[in-house]
């Protein structure tokens, strides 16, 4: 016990425990699992996270691409019944949660005896892109689908919240009065300005995806991600797993802070130094 | 009078709200020639900006309402359909706003925002659409045009910002100019400057102007007739110097004594006008003015119509007071009892 | 005007204002906005000092910096010959009590969710004064004192069109009987009609609470109304101070020329006849101001000593100050009576930005007595 306590340093005092876990994180990239001690921290990781990657990358365009058509179809149709009804669906949305649709999800598509609809699906798991890229999109196409349906629904409503604010603008009514077709007053001058929150809030989102968030999805489509990696080390309390993954995760979000900065600056001048 | 180049004729714009239908412009009928300068003069609610927006058909509200016919080149605006309207819009008829700090959008450059308006309805690659708004910032007196042309809105002043809206109103050559109080927001210094401009490109341009402003004084250089209007409603519409020298409106007469004025002997107490302007949803009975009238007698519980009371053909009003008893009243509200 | 020899109610002495302009992680100071720059005057008690220029021009901050809402960069501000410039918070609440503002915007200074009644009797309940029943009735008389009906005491502001909104905030600022109010563009966000109802309405209040205005706008004419003397600020100096029909007959500044021959007059035959000096450009940025005299780069009359000099606030006799080396309207005995002072002034050509000393300009520069 003494030895194993002397090989984690944790008869050190808590600073220098905290360096020297550190210092092996990153430094010597030895760290261990508590549990499992043939179980390298850092090359865990690293395999997990183009997992990740693909699962939130994937889900990410389609969430931007449907979130934005809905919220400019909604709108479009400003008036109408289609308007409301869009926006209950968004909030049907986003009122799902991801573990209850994952199992849904899976129960109908996974299921021994599901319809002929759905025999292409392959079974839970992961194939690399680099080894079969079709297989690869076959595997992650419902989990995509699922992280999508929340966040479709939420940033449907984030952008046509948004839109309808721009269109009271005074520059909207200039292009209007410069005879600008509705269309290209809408995607030109009203989607443009709108996006600015919309950026906002995608960079913190895909942030804390890519750092672990989605973890339910991972767990529940059997994905073997950075989520995944979490889930399996919380649930065994193996701190240095947690460790590892928590600043993989703060990093992510932290690039993303800055990218959603950078892209800021682009779309707005007025934040661009003089 | 040459022929008319815009006429409306009876124009109603209303909305309906949660407490009632609100009559914003309520039967407005004028006529507008060739590079003329027509000043539409009003305070907040008279319906003096609803009207210009409703001829471009720019308010886009369900609850709203339109009668009434806008005519231009032989066509009834208000029955174009949407390309015919697109066309007319920053093509034939051109529009500036108030405040010009808000009315371009900030996120691109001045000049490709002019050149957005030349390619629009202009036939012309996106070079010399770049080109030509070089030329039109130069033409609205924007120094080192070329550089200029390629900032965005927030590096320009209030000032340039409405030059450069002006410019970009312009840059189709536009019978018609509307300006709705294009100075408002401005210094005092600087609305002399775009007055002046305005003044000088109606000639360059050949562009007829409708000025809306709540400012008399804005409209007594630059204007060759001048609407006022109250409630929705033309209360008088004449040649600037009918209008200024001999009203005929209790509402103008006290536009004219509320202006504290630097041209006459300070006085002890300005003219105001009692009260409010009236509600839109349910506005007194007769002469909207009445309630706040000094003069208002038994008959104005009748609503006088706009038509000619004194000897000259263009020269309308809506009161219906004596020529002659007018001339008498009015001393005591513009001159504040000065003259007699 | 009132000409016993009353002592000022307000002393602005040398007042200076900057607001650093912080750039980069450490928040180093890349420069500063000279929104006030050495301004000296004083305001009688009962008086109305009218205070223009275009927007930027320090007018508004003045006004807050005289009433302690902004702290003075250097400089001093007496009330009632009590240096408030450097008081703490708590020796600063009873002169408070004395001093309020009326803000420009009726729509944006008075909280939408808060009744009329309760946004009056704020200032009496911060002040403790009466308990509730009596603040009630204070409020209530206040309303009628502004024209408005006691009925409105329960209503919010949005029930209320822009010129009683206005008139709610003239009763919050008269609650405390205070003895000077700041007025920050009152009426320039209303109606015309509604904005003479508004002058008369703070004339009245005037003489019957014995007030004295520091009246900020930028309209000329309502300025010329309603004020006793008039201050003319450009790019946070104070660039001519007088008498107002003075100012209005004979402007000793160009700035002051340009800015009154701008001003329209709605009488179309005047209007053609005047000569309209029309002011090339925009009012330069406070950040970096011009050398010499802030007016020079605009100026009509601008020689080589304009952009060198800055010019002294020169007495030119009857209380009519301006700063400016091509005066105008002034005759030549005047002028040479002024010039001789003008000789004590050190030529001080490198000093463009760090406020001046007022002890090297001529005498009767610094101070007002009339």
């Amino acid at each position: 016990m003494a030895a194993i306590k002397h090989q984690f340093g944790l008869d050190r005092s808590l600073p220098v425990q905290y360096l020297l876990m550190m210092k092996r994180l990153f430094i010597t990239r030895d760290l261990v699992s508590y549990g499992n001690q043939a179980l390298n921290v850092v090359p865990a990781i690293t395999q997990a996270a183009p997992v990740t990657f693909s699962l939130v990358i994937g889900a990410a365009v389609i969430w931007v691409v449907f979130s934005v058509l809905i919220g400019l179809l909604a709108v479009i149709l400003k008036g109408t019944i289609f308007d409301p009804l869009l926006m209950i669906l968004a909030l049907i949305g986003i009122s799902m949660p991801v573990f209850w649709l994952g199992e849904v999800v899976n129960l109908i598509t996974q299921s021994p005896n599901r319809s002929v609809i759905f025999s292409w699906v392959p079974p839970l798991g992961y194939v690399p892109i680099t080894s079969n890229p079709w297989q690869w999109f076959l595997h992650l196409i419902f989990p995509w689908l699922t992280i999508s349906v929340l966040y479709i629904g939420f940033y449907a409503r984030v952008l046509r919240a948004n839109l309808l604010d721009v269109e009271n603008e005074d520059y909207v009514r200039t292009a209007r009065a410069k005879g600008l077709s509705e269309r290209r007053v809408l995607i030109k001058h009203m989607l443009r300005t709108s996006m600015i929150t919309f950026v906002s809030l995608f960079g913190l989102d895909f942030g804390v995806l890519v750092g672990g968030g989605a973890l339910l999805t991972e767990v529940v489509f059997g994905l073997p991600g950075v989520g995944k990696l979490t889930y399996d080390s919380l649930v065994k309390l193996d701190l240095p797993v947690i460790m590892a993954t928590v600043i993989y995760g703060a990093f992510f979000i932290t690039i993303a802070n800055a990218l959603v900065d950078v892209l800021y600056a682009r779309l707005d001048p007025r934040i661009r130094p003089a | 009078m040459a022929e008319p180049l815009l006429e409306v004729k009876n124009l109603k714009v209303s909305f309906r709200t949660e407490d009632g239908v609100v009559k914003a412009v309520d039967g407005v009928s004028f006529t507008l020639s060739p590079r003329e300068v027509l000043g539409i003069v009003g305070e907040s609610g008279s319906g003096k900006s609803v009207t210009m927006m409703s001829v471009l058909r720019l308010i886009n509200d369900p609850n709203m309402q339109v009668e009434g016919e806008v005519i231009y080149k032989g066509r009834d605006v208000m029955k174009l359909d949407k390309d015919q309207m697109q066309e007319v819009r920053g093509g034939d008829i051109a529009m500036i706003f108030q405040d010009p700090m808000t009315s371009m959008n900030p996120v691109y450059r001045i000049g490709d925002q002019i050149a957005e308006a030349i390619l629009t309805h202009q036939d012309v690659d996106k070079r010399t659409a770049h080109k030509r708004a070089v030329d039109l910032l130069k033409q609205v007196g924007i120094p080192q045009a070329e550089t200029r042309v390629d900032d965005f809105p927030h590096q320009f002043s209030g000032g340039m910002r409405q030059r450069a809206m002006i410019a970009m109103a312009l840059a189709n050559n536009p019978d018609i100019l509307i300006a709705d109080e294009p100075t408002t927001a401005l210094d005092v210094t600087i609305q002399a400057q775009i007055i002046e401009l305005l003044d000088k490109l109606k000639d360059d341009f050949g562009s007829a102007i409708i000025l809306i402003t709540h400012d008399l004084g804005v409209v007594a250089d630059i204007a060759d007739r001048i609407a006022v209007m109250y409630a929705g409603r033309i209360v008088e519409f004449g040649a600037k110097r009918d209008l200024f020298y001999d009203p005929q409106h209790p509402y103008t007469w006290g536009l004219l004594g509320s202006i504290p004025r630097l041209d006459r002997p300070k006085t002890a107490r300005l003219h105001s006008i009692e009260g409010m302007p009236p509600s839109l949803i349910s506005p007194p009975q007769g002469c909207k003015f009445r309630p706040r009238c000094p003069h208002a007698f038994e008959k104005c519980m009748e609503e006088p119509e706009l038509v000619s009371r004194v000897d000259k053909r263009d020269h309308l009003d809506r009161c219906w007071l004596e020529p002659a008893t007018k001339r008498v009243a009015r001393y005591q509200t513009i001159e504040g009892g000065q003259a007699a | 005007m009132s000409t016993n020899g009353d002592a000022p109610l307000v002393e602005v002495e040398s007042l200076v204002k900057y607001f650093p302009i912080k750039s980069g992680l450490l928040s180093r100071e890349v420069g500063r906005v000279h929104a006030v720059d050495d301004v000296t005057f004083s305001v009688r008690e009962g008086e109305t000092l009218g205070l223009v220029g275009e927007s930027g021009c320090g007018k508004s901050t003045l006004g807050r910096t005289v009433l302690r809402l902004l702290d003075p960069t250097s400089g001093d501000v007496k009330f009632r010959g009590r240096s408030i410039a450097k008081l703490r918070r708590r020796e600063l609440r009873p002169v408070r009590r004395e001093m309020q503002m009326v803000f420009q915007d009726p729509y944006a200074s008075l909280n939408p969710r808060k009744r009329v009644g309760s946004i009056i009797a704020a200032p009496l309940q911060i002040h403790g004064v009466g308990d509730k029943k009596e603040r009630r009735k204070q409020v209530q008389d206040l309303l009628q004192t502004v024209g408005l009906s006691p009925e409105h005491y329960n209503r919010f502001p949005h029930e209320f069109s822009g010129g009683q909104r206005q008139r709610i905030g003239v009763a919050r600022a008269l609650a405390l009987r205070p003895k000077l109010i700041v007025a920050d563009e009152p009426v320039s966000a209303l109606d015309v009609s509604i904005q003479s109802q508004m002058l008369n309405l703070l004339d009245d209040l005037q003489e019957e609470f014995n007030l004295t205005y520091i009246f900020i706008a930028h309209d000329l004419g309502v300025v010329r109304h309603v004020s006793d003397r008039i201050a003319v600020m450009y790019l946070g100096k104070l660039v001519e101070l007088s008498p107002a029909e003075e100012l209005y007959e004979r402007p000793i500044m160009p700035y002051t020329e340009a800015l009154l021959s701008a001003v329209p007059i709605p009488d179309p035959d005047l209007s053609d006849q005047r000569e309209r000096i029309v002011l090339e450009g925009d009012v330069p940025s406070p950040i970096n101001p011009p050398s010499g005299c802030r007016f020079h780069p605009r100026c009509r009359y601008m020689t080589d000593i304009c952009a060198q000099v800055e010019p002294p606030l020169v007495d030119y006799g009857n209380g009519h100050l301006a700063a400016c080396h091509h005066p105008l309207n002034v005759d030549k005995e005047t002028l040479d009576r002024v010039k001789v002072s003008k000789l004590h002034t050190p030529a001080a050509a490198d000093e463009s930005a760090k406020p001046r000393d007022t002890s090297g300009e001529s005498p009767g520069s610094g101070h007002l007595e009339v």
